[in-house]
């Protein structure tokens, strides 16, 4: 007579956890794929193309332009900042033109603004090249137009060291005026601006 | 032009002639031209034409007569513009054609005399002329045959000056024609790069003629300085107390301050508001731009700085904010000033200390008007560019948004408001450093 083998329970406990193991692997696999599959489109980056800046943050001032009070405010911030001194200048304009095209800015630019190039041109002078974008998508109003232009020259000239004058481009080429007032033609002297900046800083 | 049953015709070949390339070919059934690479087919007797393969449709038939094509005159406008691919003005009865945007506009005042001196009436255009002139006793005939002057917003121009009383526009038989109506035999000089006509009694006259009081008392700081843009070694009195510069205009809108409302218009509409206010103060006021007119930055400080006045008043409305901002000139980086020339750019240097006293007083009056009131520097042409006190004056919406900027009730309220504070500005910027 032949009696039958019994499986030992501990054997029977183990292959069922490992097959509710692999149960469980294959479900989260699928789930992460699905997902993944979804948002394949969502996940292109529509911002500009730049290399991110890595490194130790620095404390910097950026002044930062409010519509709704009519004033210029100076923020600190702490931002990586590259060590040569243009990419350092685009890197600082970059940050206060990421404030204002965010949807809860203070002082909103058209979608597409940015500034394009900074040639910082001894003895002092400062080139800022913004792209069409900016200018043709910015509000027209003198004041409005003056906190962005005293904005962007406060900010380079108290975090980049030696800037006196500073000029501004559209798209590489001169233009008479940013949005129909402030104007573009002429060079910023930065000593001007500081004054223009310290009432700007004054509420009204 | 022929008339053909009472109906004026003018021939299409003469008319594009002197713009493109043009050639005819004429078959059984279809007269066509080429004007440079587009083709039109007409068909003599019929109103239809085929321009580039689409139809357009004339208001009487074409005719063709001994192989000259002729299109009827009131459709010659719309005809062009399809030609041309542009915007394209055609005044029949003037037999005129504007073709683009080339409108000249021009402004003409009576500067008034010092004791001892004749009047002078100055004209100013947005471009060049080149009119010919002719004098008929005391009238004084501009014919401008390629010039495309347009109308002032009246055809009559009437100035309250004795020597010089008006000016009249006509058109006719494709020319425009303004004739100075004086109380003596005139002459007229060209300068500013023929941009600006100035006209006077002939010489012998202007020597005999009696002295006539100044127009107004004499002002603050005024000064006799010459004019160079208006008669060499002539020199002008000054006759403003301000010049008002309604700030942008024809291709240049400003601001949109709603979908339908253009600072551009505001500006006009309040600038004649404020010019009424002022004068009736007694404030001589010249207004730059009286009409949808485009002038250049450079023209506006030429023309400015050519009237001599006290004060120049800049004007631009706001879609956001209250009251009024007040602005003196950012002078930009730079600027030499050697001898008796001064740097286009930092012009207003000299000047500059007195805009910010009349800024200051112009600020106080408003305030205890209980407008609220804010004043800063700005980097807002032309003001640098000015040679007298010069401010420009940003007025912000009412409470009910920027389409109340437009409103005869917002606009009368702030426009005496900153008349009664110029009286201000003018009894007190005398004694201000």
């Amino acid at each position: 007579m032949i009696s039958g083998t019994r499986i030992p329970r501990n054997l029977l406990f183990g292959v069922a956890a490992m097959v509710a193991i692999a149960a469980s692997m294959t479900i989260y696999v699928w789930k992460t794929r699905a997902r993944a599959a979804g948002t394949g489109e969502s996940m292109t980056f529509q911002g500009p193309v730049a290399p991110p800046v890595s490194g130790p943050t620095e404390p910097v001032t950026l002044y930062v332009a409010d519509d709704d009070a009519g004033i210029l405010r100076a923020q600190p911030f702490k931002i990586p900042l590259p060590s040569g001194r243009q990419q350092r200048a685009e890197e600082l304009l970059r940050n206060l033109i990421e404030l204002y095209i965010a949807k809860s800015s203070s002082h909103s630019l058209g979608p597409g603004s940015e500034v394009r190039d900074i040639y910082l041109v001894d003895p002092g002078l400062a080139v800022i090249d913004i792209n069409s974008a900016f200018a043709d998508g910015h509000r027209s109003g003198v004041l409005v137009e003056e906190l962005t232009v005293t904005s962007m020259v406060e900010t380079l000239s108290a975090n980049i060291p030696g800037v006196t004058r500073v000029k501004f481009l559209v798209d590489g080429k001169p233009r008479e005026t940013l949005a129909g007032h402030a104007d573009l033609t002429s060079f910023y002297d930065v000593g001007t601006v500081h004054q223009l900046a310290t009432e700007l800083q004054n509420r009204p | 032009m022929v008339d053909v049953g009472g109906q004026e015709y003018s021939g299409l070949l003469e008319v594009l002639e002197p713009l493109g390339r043009v050639s005819v070919k004429t078959d059984n059934k279809y007269w066509k031209l080429r004007y440079n690479d587009l083709e039109l087919e007409f068909t003599p007797n019929e109103t239809r034409v085929r321009i580039k393969g689409s139809n357009f449709d004339l208001s009487s038939p074409f005719l063709l007569q001994n192989g000259r094509g002729l299109v009827p005159v009131s459709s010659l406008g719309p005809l062009l513009s399809r030609v041309l691919r542009g915007p394209v003005t055609f005044n029949p009865a003037s037999r005129r054609i504007f073709i683009d945007n080339v409108a000249v506009h021009f402004t003409a005042q009576i500067l008034s005399s010092q004791v001892g001196t004749a009047p002078t009436l100055v004209m100013n255009f947005s471009a060049p002329v080149n009119p010919t002139i002719a004098t008929d006793a005391s009238k004084l005939h501009m014919s401008f045959v390629h010039d495309p002057i347009v109308s002032p917003s009246t055809q009559t121009l009437t100035f309250n000056n004795q020597a010089i009383s008006s000016a009249i526009y006509e058109e006719g038989n494709g020319a425009a024609e303004i004739t100075i109506v004086g109380a003596s035999p005139l002459f007229a000089k060209f300068s500013n790069d023929r941009k600006t006509i100035t006209i006077a009694a002939a010489p012998a006259v202007a020597a005999q003629a009696p002295a006539q009081p100044p127009a107004s008392a004499p002002m603050p700081g005024a000064t006799t300085a010459p004019a160079p843009a208006v008669a060499q070694g002539n020199p002008l009195p000054l006759a403003y107390f301000a010049v008002i510069d309604a700030s942008h205009g024809g291709d240049d809108r400003g601001a949109a301050l709603t979908s339908q409302l253009d600072e551009k218009d505001v500006t006009l509409s309040f600038g004649r508001r404020l010019r009424q206010e002022l004068e009736s103060h007694g404030l001589t006021t010249l207004l730059l731009r009286d009409g949808d007119t485009s002038l250049s930055l450079d023209q506006r400080a030429g023309m400015t700085n050519a009237a001599h006045p006290v004060i120049y008043l800049c004007l631009h409305m706001a879609s956001q904010g209250n009251g009024i901002h007040l602005y003196t000139a950012l002078l930009p980086s730079g600027g030499a000033t050697s001898h008796s020339f001064l740097d286009w750019d930092t012009a207003q240097a000299s000047s500059l200390a007195r805009s910010q006293s009349a800024l200051a007083l112009l600020a106080k009056a408003l305030d205890d008007s209980k407008i609220p009131v804010r004043t800063m520097s700005a980097p807002l042409r032309p003001l640098n560019n000015i040679t007298t006190a010069a401010i420009a004056i940003e007025i912000s919406p009412p409470s009910n948004g920027p389409a109340g900027l437009s409103s005869t009730e917002y606009q009368q309220s702030m426009a005496s408001s900153i008349a009664n504070a110029m009286s201000f500005v003018r009894r007190n910027l005398g004694s201000a450093p």
